[in-house]
């Protein structure tokens, strides 16, 4: 059978070295014509290969950018349109956008009108995994349909996994008109560090 | 005849694949391997084949573009005769071949397959579970619908966890600073090109071994591995006591990847392709997003991991756990192959599948969702208050507007992050509810400020209507009397509720 040899060849012993077979039995030390070649081949290779890596790696890279290349204001519109003492959704086009980009650049967030010159912009991402929130008015809570994360209306916490409170948007008022700093997703990396992290500090008369 | 003999020996004396090919066919395996155990390895390479055949037929129509993608697998479902069809063999293929991989990965386990000398066997299998899984994934995203949105962001959220770079890391994911166009190109030339050329050149090095290594024997109990004999152990095997791989080994091969793929396309005819679900427009926020099956134990895992153990958790234990399935077989390359002797292994396989099944099986169910309309859609059962009081209907009214029933059910219906509320005055006197509606507590919200005086004197009125008639609610034996008696409420419980007859009824 031609199977004899089956698996004989698996030990955990060195292999010999190609080159020295090659080589025909030649004495080691003697570094022949067509080797010196060879090595010099694998080298120049090397080198076009490190010269073209840099600009790829480059352009693999080129999303990764600091937070406020992305951010920019955007307008929600005339601040008439949201009511004192209520909470409304509100839609903008992200800043940073393709024509290819489809429906996924219409970006929602909730606006908490607090008094005529005050507002609170929530971002919709629940701020455990990123889940759409939805807001009850009847009972003032944000509800997250994931695992269950729950938000007062200041956009505390209230219960379930979330370790904050929801994501917020900086705000100003531009001639009547409310814009936002917007323009990526809100997650824990670029919202963590500007807001401060209170746990279970709600709307409880009891938390103070 | 001589003329099909002739086009082949002209092939032959140019490609000269003959030889290999016999010595791969006939080559000699242990006779107790031709085994129904050991198909499940062929399977997984059949499968493999079958969702490359089936994506490029895909990807005749599919267009790769985050306008588009949505409309395109619309018309693959509605519009191309059978589009439908090969969008289900496609689904449906990928989740027989997630299921294989794993039975196929706890098979070798279970027989020791990965001790000397087929560690490297064992490691490529690793990586390729993880890139079945990354398949799994980044196909659900190319289904690219409300699901795949959101459970982008659930990834993008993960990333943003890691610490320092995780911004960059999201930027990466998503190719922008959004989920948007230039996510679903790189999640299709990951699913398209990068993830099944590397599966492919993996899985043939995977096949290549076993076939150079031969096939693990089956494992007798007290047949101890030593790298010093191991081989020619083997061998001895393979040649005394064994027989060609074709047949005597191979037909069970074929016959059980022919009733994989009739049973994927038998699944595809009855249960169709998946979705696509909602348009994927964040601003359709009335979306409950839920991953694939083959994730689902997953998302159990993040909804009852405690808040402040997460991201450790979420960032640490992949790593472990992937570096303990690419230690083990250096952990243990020698030694007993046979799960009679092998209990810690045994457990630790019946331990996974029983938590496996366990987490996906409340992934499920997720009863750590509030139900969002249940407040809205979940009449309360006429029963409770047919007799109810004036105070007790406006605390049942209050109960249903301020969204109580999306958390708690009553009658069977509502949602069951909180507890069922059916007997909850057996459970809670009424000053223990009133504490707990105002200042919430565990995973409650406070509806301190949301209520009114009024409003929560009713809710606790209704609550404390809801227990069996045969079982009293719950009092403080050193309550006040008087004002028990005065707050009693009527109807089904009836004068049981006064403290009289309490005392007489323990």
């Amino acid at each position: 059978m031609s199977h004899e040899e089956q698996m004989t060849q698996v030990t955990d012993a060195p292999i010999t070295d190609l080159s020295k077979q090659a080589s025909g039995g030649e004495d080691p030390h003697i570094v022949s014509r067509r080797w010196l070649l060879l090595k010099a081949g694998v080298a120049l290779n090397g080198i076009v290969g490190l010269a073209l890596a840099v600009p790829i790696v480059r352009y693999l890279f080129a999303p990764w950018k600091k937070d406020a290349s992305y951010d920019s204001w955007v307008s929600l519109g005339q601040a008439e349109a949201f009511p004192v003492g209520e909470t409304r959704l509100a839609f903008y086009k992200n800043p940073f956008q393709r024509s290819w980009d489809g429906a996924t650049d219409n970006v929602a967030c909730y606006v908490r009108r607090l008094g005529t010159q005050e507002f609170q912009v929530f971002a919709i991402n629940c701020a455990h995994l990123g889940c759409p929130v939805r807001w009850f008015p009847q009972s003032q809570l944000f509800m997250c349909p994931c695992h269950g994360g729950v938000y007062y209306s200041d956009g505390s916490r209230a219960s379930g996994p979330p370790e904050r409170g929801l994501f917020t948007y900086g705000w100003k008022l531009v001639s009547g008109e409310l814009q936002i700093d917007a323009g990526q997703m809100p997650t824990l990396s670029n919202q963590a560090k500007l807001v401060n992290i209170k746990l279970g500090d709600g709307d409880s008369p009891c938390r103070g | 005849m001589p003329r099909m003999k002739q086009v082949y020996t002209w092939l032959e004396r140019r490609l000269q694949l003959e030889g290999p090919v016999k010595d791969a066919v006939l080559h000699p395996v242990p006779r107790n391997t031709a085994s129904w155990f050991y198909v499940f390895g062929s399977a997984a390479f059949t499968l493999l084949f079958l969702q490359i055949f089936t994506g490029i037929l895909l990807a005749l129509v599919y267009v790769p573009s985050a306008g588009e993608a949505w409309t395109s697998l619309n018309v693959l479902n509605h519009q191309i005769p059978l589009g439908w069809y090969v969008r289900a063999l496609h689904g449906w293929g990928s989740n027989f071949m997630v299921a294989i991989v794993l039975i196929h990965m706890a098979q070798v386990f279970l027989f020791g397959a990965y001790k000397f000398p087929r560690e490297l066997t064992w490691i490529l299998g690793v990586f390729l579970l993880l890139m079945t899984l990354g398949m799994a994934f980044t196909g659900q995203v190319l289904r690219f619908d409300q699901d795949a949105y959101w459970g982008l962001g659930i990834g993008a959220s993960i990333m943003s966890r890691v610490p320092w770079i995780g911004g960059g890391l999201v930027h990466l994911l998503l190719g922008g600073p959004i989920i948007a166009g230039a996510t679903l190109s790189r999640f299709f030339a990951l699913h398209v090109f990068v993830i099944p050329g590397s599966m492919l050149l993996f899985a043939g090095l995977h096949v290549w071994m076993v076939l150079k290594l031969g096939v693990n024997e089956w494992p007798m109990p007290g047949r101890i591995v030593r790298r010093e004999t191991y081989v020619e152990e083997y061998n001895q095997l393979a040649h005394h006591d064994g027989i060609p791989f074709v047949p005597g080994a191979f037909w069970k091969d074929l016959v059980f990847s022919g009733a994989v793929i009739a049973a994927v396309g038998v699944c595809a005819l009855v249960f169709g392709p998946y979705g696509p679900t909602g348009v994927p427009d964040p601003s359709i926020i009335q979306t409950v997003p839920k991953p694939d099956f083959f994730f689902l134990w997953i998302y159990t895992v993040l909804s009852y991991l405690p808040p402040d153990m997460e991201t450790p958790f979420i960032l640490i234990a992949p790593i472990v756990g992937i570096a303990i399935l690419l230690a083990i077989p250096f952990y243990a390359s020698e030694g007993e192959k046979s799960w009679h002797r092998r209990p810690v292994a045994v457990l630790a396989v019946s331990t996974l599948a029983v938590c496996w099944g366990v987490l996906t099986s409340l992934g499920t169910s997720t009863p750590w969702s509030p139900h969002m309309s249940a407040w809205s859609s979940d009449p309360l059962p006429v029963e409770k208050l047919r007799t109810a009081t004036p105070l007790v209907r406006q605390g049942a009214a209050v109960f249903q507007a301020k969204q109580c029933r999306n958390c708690h059910a009553i009658g069977g219906s509502g949602g069951e992050r909180g507890p069922a509320l059916d007997d909850v005055a057996t459970r809670m006197t009424m000053d223990q509810m009133r504490f707990k509606v105002v200042t919430g507590g565990g995973n409650m919200p406070a509806y301190g400020k949301n209520l009114s005086p009024v409003e929560i004197e009713a809710l606790v009125s209704f609550l404390e209507t809801l227990h069996p008639a045969n079982e009293p609610p719950a009092f403080n034996p050193a309550g006040q009397q008087a004002f028990d008696t005065s707050q009693a409420p009527s109807g089904t419980a009836g004068r049981a509720n006064s403290p009289a007859s309490r005392s007489t009824e323990p």
